[in-house]
């Protein structure tokens, strides 16, 4: 593609790294990514793939912004409390990068129209807050044999894996049903570092731009842990498991399930 | 002969090579791309990072007070 002297000038550190050039920062431009989520973790996921220049950005969240949420959700502002998330965050990045085009989700994800959101992009991130849409995003790309992106964070720590059906592992082979209600306390319960957003979405947002470029190992088959307090980074194995109820060899999940009652959720 | 030329003339650091480098991803491997340039750090930070992207500085010379040309063949894509 020929690029414009002003992207010339934007993308210059990515065009003259060896892994990008041009031909991988075209890919960018022309990549299409949604985000589950315009809190902690999809407000840095947004914002570095709205500098790096992913073409499409799609958001899906239906809360607004409130005063609590600005400890961690960095894409808002005290001049966006009450409005919707995914508008809030939609200003904020375009204001980055006008050439990016942002789709606003303004639903609550559930069965009913995950598929349909998810078919017209090409990475799928995963920064919701709670289990119940946890499993339905895993679930939902798996189906539709969507790459994805998962985080998750809670108190000083965080973690990170990369679902790509068909190759690796899913999110139920690592953890095979959600909890119980009430079992894993909620950020809002147990409290979250703000700054724990922030490395773990960027850490997300590095996954994605791999999966774009086509350049490094995924963190496919296996799990990142951080822990903020000791410093630590820990790459666990995770194999697929071939009796997963969704990605095993004859899944006993054959439809979208919505595992709603009695989960809070935190905006 | 080469297959392409370009002119980055007043160009700095680090718009040289990002032009360099675009010129060199739309040429086929074997081809050479002949570069003119008045910049005297580029005339030193394109050969060498050429090199490390696995291309073959052919030539580097000083055509007068002020320019430089630097031919470069393309090895690797």
């Amino acid at each position: 593609m020929e690029f414009t002297e002003q992207q010339l000038q934007r993308y210059s550190r990515h065009i003259i790294l060896p892994e990008v050039g041009g031909r991988g920062q075209a890919k960018i431009i022309d990549a299409k990514v949604v985000i589950v989520g315009a809190g902690g973790l999809g407000c840095p996921v947004g914002y570095y793939l709205t500098a790096a220049g992913v073409g499409t950005i799609g958001l899906i969240d239906n809360d607004v912004v409130e005063i609590s949420n600005l400890q961690r959700q960095i894409a808002h502002s005290v001049n966006t409390i009450g409005m919707l998330k995914v508008e809030s965050a939609e200003k904020t990045f375009k204001a980055l990068n006008p050439d990016v085009n942002i789709i606003a989700h303004k639903v609550r994800i559930s069965k009913d129209n995950i598929l349909d959101i998810i078919k017209d992009y090409d990475i799928v991130v995963d920064g919701s807050d709670n289990f119940p849409t946890r499993y339905l995003v895993n679930d939902a790309c798996v189906m539709a044999k969507k790459p994805l992106v998962s985080g998750a964070i809670l108190k000083f720590e965080g973690q990170v894996t990369t679902v790509i059906p068909g190759e690796g592992h899913c999110y139920r082979c690592l953890f095979e049903e959600p909890p119980p209600a009430g079992l894993v306390p909620s950020c809002q319960e147990a409290g979250v570092l703000g700054v724990l957003t922030g490395v773990v979405g960027s850490l997300q947002a590095t996954e994605v731009l791999k999966l774009i470029l086509g350049k490094g190992d995924p963190l496919k088959n296996s799990l990142l842990v951080y822990d903020a307090l000791k410093t630590t980074f820990r790459k666990v194995k995770v194999p697929k498991n071939p009796n997963c109820a969704i990605c095993g060899e004859h899944p006993s999940i054959t439809e979208l399930i919505d595992y709603n009652e009695g989960y809070c959720s935190l905006p | 002969m080469p297959e392409k030329r370009i002119d980055i003339r007043g160009l700095v650091c680090p718009y040289t090579f990002v032009k360099a480098k675009l010129a060199i991803e739309s040429m086929e491997i074997g081809q050479v791309l002949e570069i003119l340039l008045d910049n005297e750090e580029a005339s030193r930070s394109i050969p060498i990072s050429m090199t490390e992207h696995g291309q073959k500085v052919l030539n580097v010379v000083k055509i007068n007070d002020a320019d430089w040309v630097l031919s470069i063949r393309k090895e690797k894509e």
